[in-house]
C-alpha cells in the first residue's frame, strides 16, 4: 500500500475545476515531482493534501487512513509537512524559534509547566531546541551559530527557503510536500538544493512530493514525474519518458501547427 | 565603494569614484509646511484651553508651563523645518550652514502669519458658545496682554527668533545637539515633577532640596542651571560600551551567571521595597493606581502583544475579578455573602475569570483583526450593562454596587486599601508574578504558538499549532491576570460600583500596551507609570489625558510602531547586506524555465 493514495480528487473554484478527478499515489521513500504549466492545479493539490483546502470530491488516504476534512494541524501531526510557494515564515520570530515551533504537534507542555518551569517542561524544551538545531544543521553552516537568534525576516531569500524546509523537517514528518523549493534561487543554490532533496530521502528516510519548474532539478532527483494540466494528470513516469510525451510537450509549448 | 562615496567630499566626485548626485536640500515646501504646522499646533493648543490650564504651573522660576509650550513649539518645528531630508546612497552629504538658518527664519515667518490669521479670527468673532476655551483670557495670555496687534508683533518676532534658534541646532554636531536636547527636556521634566523629585530627595536625606526648588514648586534658577549642567555632562561623558559587558557576562560560567542574575533581581526587589518609603502617601496612592493598570496591561500584553488578538473589551475581565472578589468577601453582598477572606476567595476569582475568558474566547475563535476588535468591544459593554441590569441587580447590587469589602491579611500584616504605602507591596507582588509569567510564557511552547498565530495564523495551523486551544489559553491567561487586578481594585477601594468598569479602562490599558511596545514587559511598566501614574501627579494634564493618549497613539503608529521599549525581537534591526541581497534576488528573479524540456 502506498504512503499517500489519492483517488478521484476534485476541487472547484466557482465554475473552474482546478483539480479534476485526479489519481495519484506516492510510495514510501519515493521522490515524486509534480510539474505542469501555470494554473494546472499543482498548489491546489498541495493545499488539499495539507488540509488547507477541502476537496469537493474524491479521497486522500495517508497510511491507509482518510485525511479529508482533518484540520491542517491534525494532518501535520499524522506526518505530512509542507513548504510554501511564496515562502511563509514567521518573520519576527528567530530562526531557531521558527523551527522550534514546528515541534508543537510533537510536544505537550502547557501554560502551567511553562510558568512553574517543571523538570518535564525543561526536558521537553531542551529536546525541542536540540532537534531544531539539528534540523538547521542539515544545511551546513548556513543557518547555525549566530543566525539562530536572528529574526527570520533578516535572512536572505535562499536562506528563507532553506529555513522553511528545516521547519518542515523538524516537525517529524514522513512525507514532505515542497512547493517550488528552488524558485528564486541562483543556479548554484539550485544545484545544492537538488543534492539536499536527495539527502532528505537517503539520510532522513523521508518521502518527498514536490512541485518544480526547473527541469534540471526535476531530472536530477525525481524517481517519478507527474504532469498536471487543467487539473488532470496527463502523464506519469520516469523523467525521460515524460519529457518525450507528446501531451506534455503540447501542454507546455502549445499544439504543433499541422504541417 | 559605497563607503568612499558616502564619506568623500562632494566635490571630489569628478576625479575619483562614481559621480554623486547633488544632495537633497531643505526645500521650500518642507519649510512652509513645517511653519504652517507649527502655527496650527499653537492655535490648537490655545483653542483647547491648554495654555490657560497650564498657566498656574511654574517650571523654572516664574516661567510657567504655558510659555514653555509656546517656546518649545516654534523651536521644535524650526529644527524640523531646517533639517535636511534623509540622503540616499549616491547622493552627496547635505551641507549645513546659512541656508538652514534661513529655512528656520522663513518657517518662523510662516508660523507668525498663521498666528495672525488665528488671532484675527478669534479676536473678531465670538465663538465662546462653540469653543468655550477660546476666551478673552486665553487671547490675552497669548498676546502677552498687549492687545491684538502689538501682541501679534511679539508673537511674530518670537516665532522667527525661536524658529531660527531651533534651526541652528542643525548646525551643531550630533552629540552636542542631542546633549542639549536631552538636558533641556529633562530640565522641563524635573521642573514638572517637583512633587515626586523633592519628596524622594527629602526622604533620601538630600540636603539641597530647598535650593533646587523654590516655595512655589518650580526650579530655582541656580537649581535649573545645576540640573542642566549635570544632565548635559552626563550625556557628553562617554558611557561604558554595552558590548564588552554583555560579552563578559556571556563568558562567565553558568553558575556565576546565575549568581549575577539573582543579584540583579534582588537589587531590583530591594529598590522596589524601598519605593513606598521614599514617597508620600499621595504619591504611593498614584503608584497603586498605576500598579493595578500595570497588572491589567501585563495581561493584555499577552493577548494583544503575544497572540495578536486585539481585545477591546478587556475591562470585562477586570470587572469579573472585582465583582467575584466583592461578592465572595463582602459581608454586605446582596445575595450570597460567604464572607471569605482574600486568599480563600482568590482561587474562585481566578476560576471565574478563566471561565469568562473561555466564554468570550469561544465565539470569536474564527475572527481576526477588525472583526475580533468590534466583537470584544461589544463584550466589554455587555459586562457592564449586565451588572446594572434589573435581572442581576439583586445579585450584584446594580448601581449601588457592593460595599465593605474587607482588607487583606498576610500573616500578622494587614494590607488596608486606604494605606497605600503598604498596599503597594501587595499590588507589586502580584505584578512581579504577572511579569515573570509573561517572560516564562514567551519562551515556551505556548508562547511560540501565540507568536506564530500573531504572525501568520494559516501557516501556524499548517505547522501543527492547534489554533483553538492556543487562542483560548491566551484569552484565559489574559482574563486571569486582569481579574487579579480587579480583585485588588475591589479590596483597595473597599467598595465597587459599575461605573468603574467602562470602556475607558479598556482603552487606557490598550494605550499602555501599544505605547510601551507590544510584547515588551519593561515597555509596559514604563508606559503604565507614564500614562496612568503621571496624569495623577500633574493634575493640569488630567483633563487632556485622552487627547494626549490619542496624540501619543498616532505618533507611535507613524514613527515607532514597535513601542517605546520594543520587545527583544522587534528591536533587532534588519541586516543591511542580507536585505540588499534579497532585493538583488528579487530583481534578478527569472521567470520559471518551463520550456527547458530536453529534446523539445
Amino acid at each position: 500500500m502506498a504512503l499517500l493514495e489519492i483517488t478521484q480528487l476534485t476541487r472547484d473554484f466557482g465554475g473552474v475545476r482546478a483539480i479534476d478527478g485526479l489519481d495519484l499515489h506516492v510510495e514510501r521513500g519515493e521522490i515524486v515531482s509534480v510539474i505542469g504549466p501555470n494554473g494546472a492545479g499543482k498548489t491546489t493539490l498541495f493545499n488539499m493534501i495539507s488540509g488547507m483546502a477541502q476537496p469537493n470530491g474524491g479521497n486522500i488516504l495517508f497510511e491507509e487512513r482518510s485525511i479529508v476534512n482533518l484540520r491542517p494541524s491534525q494532518i501535520l501531526a499524522l506526518g505530512i509537512a509542507r513548504t510554501f510557494q511564496n515562502v511563509r515564515l514567521f518573520p519576527e520570530m528567530t530562526v531557531r524559534e521558527n523551527v522550534m515551533l514546528a515541534r508543537h504537534a510533537r510536544t505537550k507542555s502547557g501554560a502551567l509547566g511553562a510558568i512553574l518551569r517543571t523538570p518535564r517542561f525543561r526536558r521537553e524544551e531542551e529536546d525541542t531546541r536540540r532537534r531544531a538545531e539539528e534540523a538547521l544543521a542539515f544545511f551546513g553552516t548556513r543557518l547555525v551559530g549566530w543566525r539562530f537568534d536572528q529574526p527570520s525576516m533578516s535572512l536572505s531569500y535562499a536562506n528563507r527557503r532553506r529555513l522553511e524546509i528545516a521547519r518542515a523537517m523538524a516537525s517529524g514528518p514522513k512525507l514532505v510536500l515542497m512547493d517550488e523549493p528552488t524558485a528564486g534561487m541562483n543556479p548554484k543554490e539550485t544545484q545544492e538544493l537538488t543534492h539536499l532533496i536527495r539527502r532528505m530521502r537517503d539520510d532522513e528516510g523521508l518521502t518527498i512530493l514536490f512541485i518544480e519548474h526547473d527541469m534540471r532539478v526535476v531530472k536530477g532527483v525525481s524517481d517519478r514525474v507527474v504532469v498536471l494540466d487543467y487539473g488532470r494528470k496527463i502523464a506519469e513516469g520516469p523523467y525521460e519518458e515524460v519529457a518525450h510525451n507528446e501531451h506534455v510537450i503540447e501542454a507546455y509549448l502549445g499544439r504543433k501547427a499541422t504541417a | 565603494m559605497a563607503e568612499t562615496a558616502r564619506t568623500g567630499p562632494p566635490d571630489s566626485s569628478a576625479s575619483n569614484g562614481p559621480e554623486l548626485l547633488p544632495a537633497r536640500d531643505v526645500g521650500v515646501r518642507q519649510v512652509v509646511r513645517t511653519g504652517l504646522l507649527a502655527g496650527l499646533t499653537i492655535a490648537f493648543v490655545a483653542s483647547i484651553g491648554m495654555l490657560v490650564a497650564f498657566e498656574g504651573r511654574a517650571v523654572v522660576s516664574t516661567l510657567t508651563l504655558d510659555y514653555v509650550i509656546l517656546v518649545a513649539i516654534p523651536m521644535g518645528f524650526g529644527y524640523l523645518a531646517a533639517k535636511p531630508p534623509p540622503q540616499f546612497e549616491g547622493f552627496a552629504v547635505a551641507r549645513r550652514g546659512g541656508r538652514n538658518l534661513l529655512a528656520g527664519a522663513v518657517a518662523g515667518v510662516v508660523t507668525g502669519g498663521m498666528l495672525a490669521v488665528y488671532l484675527a479670527l478669534v479676536g473678531n468673532f465670538n465663538v465662546r458658545e462653540q469653543m468655550p476655551n477660546i476666551s478673552p483670557e486665553m487671547i490675552g495670555r497669548l498676546t502677552f496682554q498687549q492687545g491684538l496687534i502689538k501682541g501679534w508683533a511679539f508673537l511674530m518676532l518670537g516665532s522667527v527668533a525661536l524658529s531660527t534658534l531651533g534651526a541652528a541646532f542643525n548646525l551643531l554636531d550630533r552629540t552636542l545637539r542631542r546633549a542639549l536636547a536631552y538636558a533641556l527636556s529633562w530640565l522641563i521634566v524635573i521642573g514638572l515633577l517637583q512633587v515626586v523629585v523633592s519628596t524622594i530627595l527629602n526622604n533620601l536625606g538630600f540636603p539641597l532640596v530647598d535650593r533646587l526648588y523654590n516655595v512655589a514648586g518650580s526650579l530655582t534658577i541656580p537649581g535649573a542651571i545645576g540640573v542642566f549642567v549635570v544632565i548635559f555632562v552626563a550625556y557628553v561623558v562617554p558611557k561604558p560600551k554595552r558590548e564588552p559587558i554583555k560579552q563578559g557576562y556571556a563568558e562567565l560560567p553558568a553558575k556565576k551567571r546565575r549568581l549575577v542574575l539573582v543579584g540583579i533581581v534582588l537589587a531590583i526587589l530591594a529598590i522596589l521595597a524601598a519605593v513606598p518609603h521614599l514617597l508620600s502617601s499621595d504619591l504611593a496612592e498614584d503608584l497603586n493606581l498605576a500598579g493595578i493598570f500595570l497588572l491589567m496591561a501585563l495581561g493584555l500584553n499577552i493577548v494583544v502583544g503575544l497572540a495578536g488578538l486585539l481585545d477591546l473589551g478587556y475591562v470585562a475581565f477586570f470587572a469579573v475579578g472585582a465583582y467575584a472578589a466583592a461578592v465572595l468577601m463582602s459581608p454586605l453582598s446582596p445575595k450570597w455573602a460567604p464572607g471569605l477572606i482574600f486568599w480563600e476567595a482568590l482561587p474562585f476569582v481566578l476560576l471565574a475569570a478563566a471561565f469568562a475568558g473561555l466564554l468570550v474566547g469561544t465565539p470569536v475563535l474564527r475572527m481576526r483583526g477588525d472583526y475580533l476588535a468590534i466583537v470584544t468591544l461589544g463584550f466589554g459593554e455587555i459586562a457592564r450593562l449586565l451588572v446594572t441590569s434589573t435581572w442581576l441587580t439583586p445579585y450584584f447590587g446594580g448601581a449601588l454596587g457592593i460595599i465593605r469589602i474587607p482588607s487583606v491579611h498576610v500573616g500578622p500584616v494587614e494590607f488596608l486599601g486606604a494605606n497605600s504605602q503598604t498596599f503597594f507591596y501587595l499590588i507589586f507582588g502580584f505584578a512581579i508574578v504577572a511579569a515573570y509569567a509573561s517572560y516564562a510564557l514567551q519562551d515556551s511552547r505556548l508562547g511560540r504558538a501565540w507568536m506564530a498565530i500573531r504572525e501568520d495564523e494559516t501557516v501556524a495551523e499548517a505547522m501543527g499549532v492547534n489554533i483553538v486551544t492556543a487562542k483560548l489559553w491566551a484569552f484565559m491567561i489574559g482574563a486571569v491576570i486582569a481579574s487579579v487586578g480587579g480583585a485588588l481594585f475591589a479590596v483597595k477601594t473597599a467598595s465597587i460600583f459599575p461605573n468603574s468598569f467602562d470602556i475607558i479602562v479598556s482603552i487606557t490599558v490598550l494605550a499602555i500596551v501599544i505605547v510601551g511596545g507590544m510584547g515588551s514587559v519593561p515597555g509596559v511598566v514604563l508606559a503604565a507609570l507614564a500614562l496612568r501614574g503621571l496624569p495623577e501627579i500633574l493634575q493640569e494634564f488630567q483633563s487632556f489625558r485622552f487627547l494626549i493618549y490619542g496624540a501619543l497613539l498616532i505618533f507611535m503608529m507613524l514613527r515607532r510602531p514597535e513601542g517605546f521599549i520594543p520587545s527583544r525581537r522587534r528591536a533587532r534591526e534588519l541586516r543591511q547586506d542580507e536585505v540588499l541581497q534579497d532585493a538583488w534576488v528579487q530583481a534578478h528573479r527569472e521567470e520559471p524555465a518551463e520550456v527547458g524540456l530536453e529534446g523539445s
